[in-house]
């Protein structure tokens, strides 16, 4: 068996029975706890992924079998899985096994897939580092001296050390597409109201939105189309129609906005013009566009990010689940308790943040102003695609940087997303595909599309793949 | 590259933090007063930046695609029983959730 194996190339090895889906089971748990000190998992799933195999072996012998049977992956722990510890990487759920299936994971569940575990990720999605768990951080597999990126960074490291073929992920700022670039992979976040979020652990509603991880834009595609689609638990889910990506890409008008690759260090303008040049061999061809409110985004994005976490997180009062101060005198010191011992200190200053902005003479400077800037933000897109088919961006500022570089300066870190919130702030679909290496660690390239067009950015996103290996490449180690 | 920043006179002092941390119902050790004093601080001047922006009569935006949130039919159709709920409760008697006693 391949380690670094896809979706496509382990559906084609199980149909032919080059291996069984039990052979595959075993191979990916040893995998995983051979890796260890990865800490790409909160839970692995031993007992179940077995019992899931064979009936997935059942399932292929009488030929009933659907695109993902028999398929490991891992769901972020953020996805509620009935029976199995749902922590969100937090002192405050570390007790908490959800009595029911995320809509997310029961998809996947009916395409065949099997779970292999739940992936490490910052405490509550909050941190673009994966160095805020409460499980501790995650190594990123090209230098462990450095970060996987966040918040799925257990997903994105474990696609990377194939420790698992595809994972689930959420993005509520950036959070599948950085951690994508930092480790390698393919991120799709799909468009606001694509994917639903019940049995997401809510951290910013307006924003949150479920995608998949995966080794290429193909597999990402087969993963969407399992979790697409109109969920009547989600007020928010979208009726749309499933996304299409098997055809070939037409040739398209690639926007490059300024405010994205001014500022961009000289070493990954270098990778990325290559990607542009390779595009442009593909027939595609580029036109400048602007997007001139880009620089309020950061400073948008944590007002409305905030002010959603500290509604959706006042729900955690140690009463009803989680986790319960051991002793407390009255009432209200039960949940001041509960809560400060079950948070740790981003999710605190996130909470402080958002109740800042929300409270009483606060109110209109700050989350008003913010949801007027990202009406400005989303128009500049709406406006950017009338000249363009996609948007070709870098996805962060940097590579992936060293573990404990930025954690005592946060302003720093929330700069990390610098490239990533402003189409998550306009809903918008964005594809981060590697697209390179600078300085021996990988470097992915931001294909934002218009509201529901994640069909363009696969398929351009195959076609690139289809010229480049960047995305096959994978770290070596000894033993491998 | 450090993201713009503003100030719009505002500071946030100890008053302001013990503010916050009672409409949030959490408390610090003191020790990590100061560093959260410092960081709130940096936070505002971060998100001060968006007063440099003109958004004269723009209509606040609240949800991405604009459209008005779905309701299910009201049809009663079952969900998880009481059971499954407060099997997972750190404390429950009799079906009731515990607390601490809220009168004398």
């Amino acid at each position: 068996m391949i380690p670094y194996a896809n979706v496509a190339q382990l559906r084609s090895g199980l149909d032919n029975g080059e291996f069984s889906a039990e052979e595959l089971a075993y191979f990916y748990l040893s995998r995983i706890d051979a890796a260890t000190d990865l800490n790409c998992f909160i839970t692995v799933d031993q007992e179940g992924v077995i019992a899931a195999a064979k009936n997935a072996d059942k399932a292929i012998a009488k030929k009933s079998v659907g695109p993902l049977t028999g398929i490991p992956i891992a769901h972020k722990d953020l996805f509620c899985t009935e029976g199995l510890l749902t922590s969100c990487a937090s002192h405050m759920l570390n007790n908490f096994v959800a009595p029911y299936d995320a809509t997310v994971v029961d998809r996947l569940r009916k395409a065949g897939a099997i779970t292999l575990g739940k992936t490490n990720m910052d405490e509550f999605a909050m941190g673009s580092s994966n160095e805020t768990s409460f499980y501790g951080a995650v190594k990123n597999p090209w230098d462990r001296t450095c970060v996987p990126g966040g918040s799925s960074g257990g997903s994105a490291a474990a696609i990377a050390a194939g420790l698992a073929a595809a994972c689930t992920g959420s993005d509520t700022g950036g959070s599948i597409r950085q951690p994508a670039s930092f480790c390698g992979v393919t991120g799709l976040k799909p468009t606001y109201g694509r994917v639903s979020r019940y049995g997401m652990i809510a951290f910013a509603s307006s924003l949150d939105q479920g995608g998949p991880l995966a080794r290429t834009a193909s597999d990402a595609g087969t993963l969407l189309n399992a979790i697409e689609g109109y969920d009547p638990n989600d007020s928010t889910s979208a009726i749309a129609d499933a996304t299409d990506f098997r055809s070939a890409s037409q040739p398209l008008k690639i926007g490059i906005p300024a405010q994205y690759w001014n500022d961009l260090s000289a070493s990954l303008t270098k990778v990325l013009d290559e990607a542009r040049l390779t595009l442009e061999s593909l027939g595609h061809r580029f036109v400048p566009v602007d997007l001139p409110h880009t620089n309020a985004s950061t400073a948008a994005y944590y007002v409305i990010a905030g002010a959603e976490a500290s509604t959706n997180l006042s729900r955690y009062d140690g009463v009803r689940y989680g986790h319960r101060a051991a002793s407390a005198e009255s009432l209200e010191n039960l949940y001041q308790v509960s809560r400060s011992e079950g948070f740790g200190s981003e999710v605190k200053r996130r909470i402080l943040t958002g109740t800042y902005a929300l409270s009483v003479g606060y109110y209109e400077a700050y989350y008003l102003k913010a949801q007027q800037i990202r009406r400005l933000i989303r128009q500049d897109f709406l406006d950017a695609f009338l000249q363009a088919d996609v948007i070709l961006t870098p996805v962060a500022p940097s590579t992936a940087f060293k573990r404990d570089e930025l954690m005592e300066d946060p302003i720093m870190m929330y700069q990390q997303d610098i490239y990533t919130t402003p189409a998550s702030l306009a809903g918008l679909p964005a594809l981060s595909l590697p697209c390179g290496f600078s300085d021996r660690m990988p470097v992915g390239m931001q294909l934002i599309g218009p509201h529901f067009g994640e069909a363009s950015l696969l398929k351009l996103g195959r076609q690139y793949q289809d010229e480049t290996d960047w995305h096959a490449l994978h770290p070596v180690y000894d033993d491998d | 590259m450090r993201p713009p920043t503003s100030s719009s006179g505002l500071k946030v002092d100890q008053q302001t933090i013990d503010k916050l941390l009672l409409l949030s119902q959490l408390s610090l050790l003191p020790e990590d007063r100061e560093k959260l004093l410092g960081d709130l601080s940096s936070i505002v001047e971060l998100i001060d930046f968006m007063q440099t922006i003109d958004t004269e009569g723009v209509e606040p935006l609240s949800h991405p695609l604009e459209v008005t949130q779905r309701l299910r039919a009201d049809e009663p159709e079952t969900s998880l029983d009481q059971e499954q709920y407060q099997a997972i409760a750190p404390q429950i008697r009799d079906g009731l959730y515990l607390v601490p006693r809220v009168l004398e």
